[in-house]
């Protein structure tokens, strides 16, 4: 069983206008960032010397980024040293293809995993899927999307697109097809809905033989990788397993044991709003009669080494995922993540997903403009990445690869007809002619009316549906001003409209 | 090439155009805030945890008080008396499942945060005990308490697995509606033990 796929998503104005209609979605949605959004501001207050430590924190990611080929070679020798074995992956299916061929030398059919964004970004579940291993989600939001056969929405909270009527439905019809079932008194209450949850993997963490995770942290100086998290879920998938794989983006790396500090400071204070997150844990490969015996490593590129060659968009390499730039962003407050169509979605998704991708495909290139360039991700990024600028280098990006197209972008077309147009005044008359004819048929097939009763436009075809697919255009007048001033021998003669 | 090599050369052919050195800003310092202690105790109350402080003649006392009826689980070294208690000897992780309680050491506490961090040695045991026990009775000596994150880095050896606990487990993901407990121990009971 796996949850849904993001691969086949419609471009960012497509699915944020569906969400947008949403209504559920987004009150949960607005509910989950101003919570999280007034947490995080009361710890960071208690925090005096909050920007230094930002900026030590960008510090330290900066200084093990701009040294990455020095450093990973560090943290190879350590984790080995240490008794784990490392392994490269170049790319999603690499990866993939590593995790499963050490699932199938112990022979399992199941893997339980920690909540971790390479695994997600890699369709590791899905890639275990084909191979006959069931990859069991253990986070809580993880497993109700999972269930649910959904989509992740948040990166600290993925299944925040639904409230608690939805959990219960799902858990009581879902959780008997997959293992202990969901018992019959279920209530909606949240505390019998994790206790639900708490007996249904205890059963999983129990058997497990292997366990997947991510790291937040790889220090290369000592070989230690670092989990943060709050359920315990964690601890018990990388403690009571024989068999621990960790798959970890390549930029996961600092350089030193004490590099931590201010990294385990800045984390759970922008990220949940507490002073620390109930658990963190550190490993340093295998400690003889504690924990799995086995450790894997699987150092993933996977369009890292591509970002890393961008000398704007680099620093976004720096992200500790924290999700304090989704949580104050209003785009992503009213259209929540599955419009982003990444497991990266908000602020960083929109820099980070082109980044490792190139903007070559329409949905990753919608991405860079699903932004309103206000600034607010860059105040509360705990490494001061400075996402707008990235943003708008990113929209050069996208646009410098439309120059040699047949076919022009939108905008293009948009903004070349003005030009045409306002540069004539008979070809001025001729297009608000065009304009009303336009309108009188918007009114007919107009999806919207604004506030005020104003019919709005839908989709326009052609050129002007990148516009439209965002925004909702009032439809032009039947009559132009110019037209109506013709007509009337400047309001003389008026009687009303043709 | 080897993926590895693949990897090394692109990174490295990413960053021709910078300088690997870059000076990295010292990470500032919390201010003094007096009693460590208190703070400690005020910041892991803050979690929803029990704080019980009492000094060394009446732990074993206390410790038995907190546990009442349950069964429970220590490490070999714990360096106290509890009567009916196993000893852990690598009890698997269904027999520890039907144990009740743990009641172990730490190494540090931090006071900024309400942290306390076992490196499981002989006086914490194994991960698992810790771990799959609903009650976690953690007995943390004043003496051990530091002011901040960076004094717990210092002191801890990152060879050793580490466990940092906050609070019990928790999670916020129905609704952002707090619920203690999930996988992890579902009480955790901090004996703070000093003058
Ligand atoms: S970009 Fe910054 S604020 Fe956003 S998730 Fe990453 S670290 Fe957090």
């Amino acid at each position: 069983m796996s949850g849904g796929t993001f691969v086949g998503m419609p471009a960012f104005p497509t699915a944020a206008r569906e969400a947008l209609g949403d209504t559920q979605l987004r009150s949960n949605l607005a509910h989950a960032t101003r919570t999280i959004r007034d947490k995080r501001a009361a710890v960071v207050a208690e925090v005096e010397d909050w920007e230094d430590l930002r900026l030590a924190g960008a510090g330290v990611k900066e200084a093990a980024l701009r040294d990455l080929a020095t450093h990973l070679e560090t943290l190879e020798a350590s984790l080995v040293r240490a008794g784990a074995t490392v392994h490269w992956a170049r790319d999603a299916e690499e990866a993939c293809a590593i995790v499963a061929r050490l699932a199938h030398a112990h022979g399992v059919d199941e893997v339980v995993k920690v909540k971790s964004m390479a695994t997600m970004e890699i369709g590791l579940n899905e890639a275990l899927e084909a191979e006959g291993i069931a990859a069991w989600e253990t986070d809580l939001a993880e497993m109700i999307v999972q269930l649910g056969d959904d989509l992740p929405s948040h990166i600290l909270v993925p299944a925040i697109h639904r409230n608690r009527a939805e959990i219960r439905e799902i858990f009581m019809r879902r959780m008997g097809d997959v293992g202990r079932p969901a018992p019959d008194d279920l209530t909606d209450e949240p505390v019998v809905l994790a206790a639900a949850a708490r007996a249904h993997l205890r059963e999983k963490f129990l058997r497990a033989k292997v366990a997947v995770s991510g790291a937040n942290f790889a220090v290369a100086d000592t070989g230690t990788l670092v989990v943060v998290e709050s359920e315990g879920n964690g601890r018990m998938c990388l403690t009571l397993p024989d068999v621990l794989i960790s798959v970890v983006g390549i930029e996961k790396v600092v350089a030193t044991w004490s590099d931590l500090d201010p990294m385990l400071r800045l984390l759970p204070r922008s990220s949940t709003g507490e002073r620390m997150n109930p658990y963190t844990s550190t490993w340093s490969g295998v400690t003889p009669g504690d924990g799995p015996q086995e450790v894997h490593v699987v150092l993933l590129d996977n369009g890292r080494t591509r970002a890393l060659a961008d000398d704007v968009g680099r620093q976004a390499l720096r992200c500790i995922r924290c999700s304090a730039c989704l949580n104050v962003c209003p785009v992503y407050e009213r259209t929540g993540g599955h419009a982003y169509g990444s497991v990266y979605p908000g602020p960083i998704g929109a820099i980070l997903n082109p980044l490792l991708r190139g903007v070559s495909d329409e949905q990753t290139a919608s991405l860079p403009y699903a932004s309103s360039l206000c600034g607010a991700c860059f105040e509360v990024c705990p490494v001061r990445i400075d996402i707008p600028s990235v943003l708008v280098d990113q929209r050069a990006a996208v646009v410098d690869s439309h120059r040699g197209d047949r076919v022009p972008k939108a905008e293009a077309v948009a903004m070349k007809a003005a030009a045409w147009a306002f540069s004539d005044s008979r070809r001025l008359a001729w297009a608000e002619k065009a304009s009303g004819l336009g309108g009188r048929v918007l009114r007919r097939f107009g999806r919207t009316t604004l506030p005020g009763g104003r019919a709005a436009a839908g989709r326009l075809p052609g050129p002007g549906a990148g516009w439209t697919g965002a925004r909702d255009l009032p439809a032009p007048p039947e009559e132009s001003f110019r037209a109506w001033w013709d007509r009337t021998d400047g309001g003389q003669n008026d009687r009303g409209t043709r | 090439m080897s993926a590895r090599d693949d990897i090394l050369a692109a990174v490295r052919a990413a960053l021709t155009d910078v300088s690997p050195a870059v000076a990295v800003p010292e990470a500032p310092r919390a201010p003094d805030r007096g009693d460590l202690v208190a703070l400690f105790v005020e910041r892991v109350e803050d979690y929803r945890a029990v704080v019980t402080r009492c000094n060394e003649a009446d732990l074993a006392g206390v410790v038995a008080g907190v546990l009442g009826e349950r069964s429970s689980v220590v490490p070999p070294a714990l360096g106290l008396e509890i009567a009916g208690s196993v000893v852990d000897d690598g009890l698997s992780a269904a027999e520890l499942d039907a144990i009740d309680a743990v009641v172990t050491r730490a190494r540090v506490g931090i006071a900024e945060t309400g942290t306390i961090v076992l490196d499981h040695q002989p006086d914490q045991g194994r991960r698992a005990i810790s771990l799959v026990p609903d009650l976690h009775v953690c007995i943390v000596d004043a003496t051990q308490v530091v002011a901040d994150v960076p004094d717990a880095i210092a002191l801890l050896d990152p060879a050793r697995p580490l466990t940092w606990i906050s609070g019990p487990s928790a999670t916020s993901d129905i609704e952002l509606d707090r619920v203690e407990g999930v996988h992890g121990p579902r009480t955790l009971h901090v004996v703070l033990v000093g003058p």
